[in-house]
């Protein structure tokens, strides 16, 4: 294949604010702290930064921070800004951020998410709001008047049907639970670090049947950034760059959580199949994998989708948790994923494989060389292939 | 279980034009899902022209009411007040058409009784200015006879 363009972007630089449950600071707080860090971290200054690129932009779920707060912030001087809902996941951002640097729009740009817990929760019926001339999104209105306001109850169903068409097993969504929380307690920075045993899981109150209190993951305040520059700066990044090999933005389904034309997978089908349209590596090339759980299956549709076993064998292939800890064959969600560390939406998933392709994870995982990112859940979903060299 | 057709729970139903018949479709006890007149295949939701070939010519048509679970799941924690857990969340796959999933909450049963696979039938929940399609296991579920 000609080069895909995606292979012109390195990340040269990651950081994260302080994280944790109800820190009573703003969003544009913790994004400055994130910036500078990252900024920093890239070995660049203010004055190098010229595009912005976050996840959702401004109305978007979970608080934060627009990216026009932040550019009036620190007063950048940009050749490029983006900031949007609609795209492939949260992971989106990244990708546009990585053409506009291969397009020469810009050199080193500015990615983040932030979230802010006190507006997170589920939607908020009743009141305000509401899609324009009908009132409700489309995409709500078939949903809301059946009191199922959370993508816990939406994502749930799908769980149900995988669980019935495969004999996928609760003690085996909890493995994925165990290894975060497990992994958690290794991050400092971690909302949840006491350790967690499969009682302890199968006997919490349950959320939405199938899914429990320990399979949802857990709301926390927090900001994540990563620098996005042109490969020519490769050599000048103080901590090592890592490279972008393939980005998977497809959406090939129906965009909506009931009418989605397979129920024991979700958008992350397509993405993560476009994902590896665009490379040479494999699934068995992949040294770690950071893979969104938002909710503990979502994490073993990932799984199955990037091809890390069969379709339906996500089950067996976490049961018992040996494969997927730092030292099985696929080390999984090392900083202990949303349902642990916290729900920094995609992007803790994302650092934490910038991390450990730098060889500085807390739980680093030996001569990792290509890290496999994935996040989002229901309709829209992104991944992306990272290595640490240049391929 | 915890829904009571007749003290019906906050439904926030929210129509766009176009599906603004859905949710009166009840008044006579049929429910109408939107059909082209075109290539005549259903389409749900409703929108402003058929997907498949692009025809204006659409208009609710009855359908059975009739289907099969495809999946569901049993709400526990309260989200919306008033809204009393536990209740069953599922989706239903239509007779017509079994790409067609209806939005419901499963009614006129125990919930353990509830499962994949299990034969239902619409009956309508008189909420306000709406009707709001509601199923109940078929008598008959099996199908066996
Ligand atoms: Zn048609």
């Amino acid at each position: 294949m000609s080069e895909p363009l995606e292979r012109r972007a390195i990340i040269s630089g990651a950081a994260q604010s302080e994280i944790g449950r109800r820190l009573y600071r703003t969003g544009i707080d913790l994004t400055i702290e994130a910036s500078l860090r990252a900024i920093d971290d890239a070995g660049l200054t203010v004055a190098d930064i010229d595009g912005i690129s976050t996840y959702p932009g401004s109305g978007g779920p979970f608080g934060g921070c627009s990216g026009a707060e932040l550019h009036d912030a620190l007063r950048f001087s940009l050749n490029w800004r983006d900031g949007a809902l609609e795209t492939s996941g949260q992971l989106g951002a990244v990708h546009k951020a990585v053409l506009a640097v291969a397009a020469g729009l810009a050199k080193h740009v500015l990615v983040f998410r932030t979230v802010v817990e006190g507006s997170g929760g589920p939607m908020r019926v009743g009141g305000g709001g509401g899609g324009g001339m009908g009132g409700m999104p489309p995409a709500f209105q078939y949903l809301i008047p059946y009191g199922v306001t959370s993508a816990a109850n939406w994502i749930s169903c799908y769980a149900r049907r995988h669980m019935h068409d495969y004999g996928t097993t609760r003690e085996q969504l909890g493995a994925i639970a165990i290894n975060a929380r497990t992994n958690a307690a290794s991050n400092p920075q971690a909302i949840y670090t006491d350790p967690m045993t499969m009682d302890d899981y199968l006997d919490v109150r349950m959320v939405s049947d199938p899914f429990c209190l320990y399979d949802c993951d857990v709301p926390c305040d927090g900001s994540t950034v990563v620098i996005v520059s042109h490969r020519d700066h490769a050599p000048d990044v103080p901590r090592g760059a890592v490279h972008v090999n393939a980005m998977g933005t497809a959406l090939r389904g129906r965009p909506s959580w009931d009418q989605f034309d397979d129920l024991t997978t979700m958008a992350m089908r397509d993405s993560a199949a476009s994902m590896w349209e665009r490379t040479e590596l494999t699934a068995a090339d992949v040294d770690t994998a950071q893979l969104y759980d938002g909710f503990s299956w979502l994490t073993m549709a990932w799984i199955e989708a990037l091809g890390f076993c069969e379709k339906g064998e996500g089950g067996p292939f976490v049961e018992g948790g040996a494969r997927i800890a730092p030292d099985g064959e696929l080390p999984l969600n090392t900083w202990g994923g949303q349902l642990s560390g916290g729900r920094l939406h995609g992007f803790g998933f994302l650092h934490e494989g910038v991390m450990q392709l730098r060889g500085t994870a807390n739980l680093q995982v030996p001569d990792c060389e290509v890290a496999a990112v994935g996040a989002g859940g229901g309709p829209e979903s992104g991944c992306l292939l990272l290595t640490r060299g240049a391929s | 279980m915890s829904i009571d057709p007749e003290n019906p729970p906050p439904r926030f139903i929210s129509p766009s034009p176009e599906s603004e018949f859905y949710w009166r479709s009840g008044a006579d006890g049929k429910l109408r899902i939107q059909r082209c007149g075109g290539c005549r295949r259903w389409i749900h939701p409703a929108g402003p022209v058929c997907p498949y070939c692009h025809s204006r010519d659409l208009a609710p048509e009855p359908v059975a009411g009739t289907g099969t679970i495809a999946t569901f799941t049993v709400n526990r924690k309260e989200w919306i007040p008033g809204f009393e857990p536990p209740y069953v969340f599922a989706l239903v796959e239509l007779d017509e058409d079994p790409t067609i999933r209806i939005s419901t909450n499963i009614v006129g049963c125990e919930i353990d009784e509830v499962a994949i696979d299990l034969r239902v039938e619409v009956e309508f929940e008189h909420n306000g200015d709406w009707f709001v399609p509601l199923f109940h296991p078929m008598v008959h579920a099996t199908g066996d006879d």
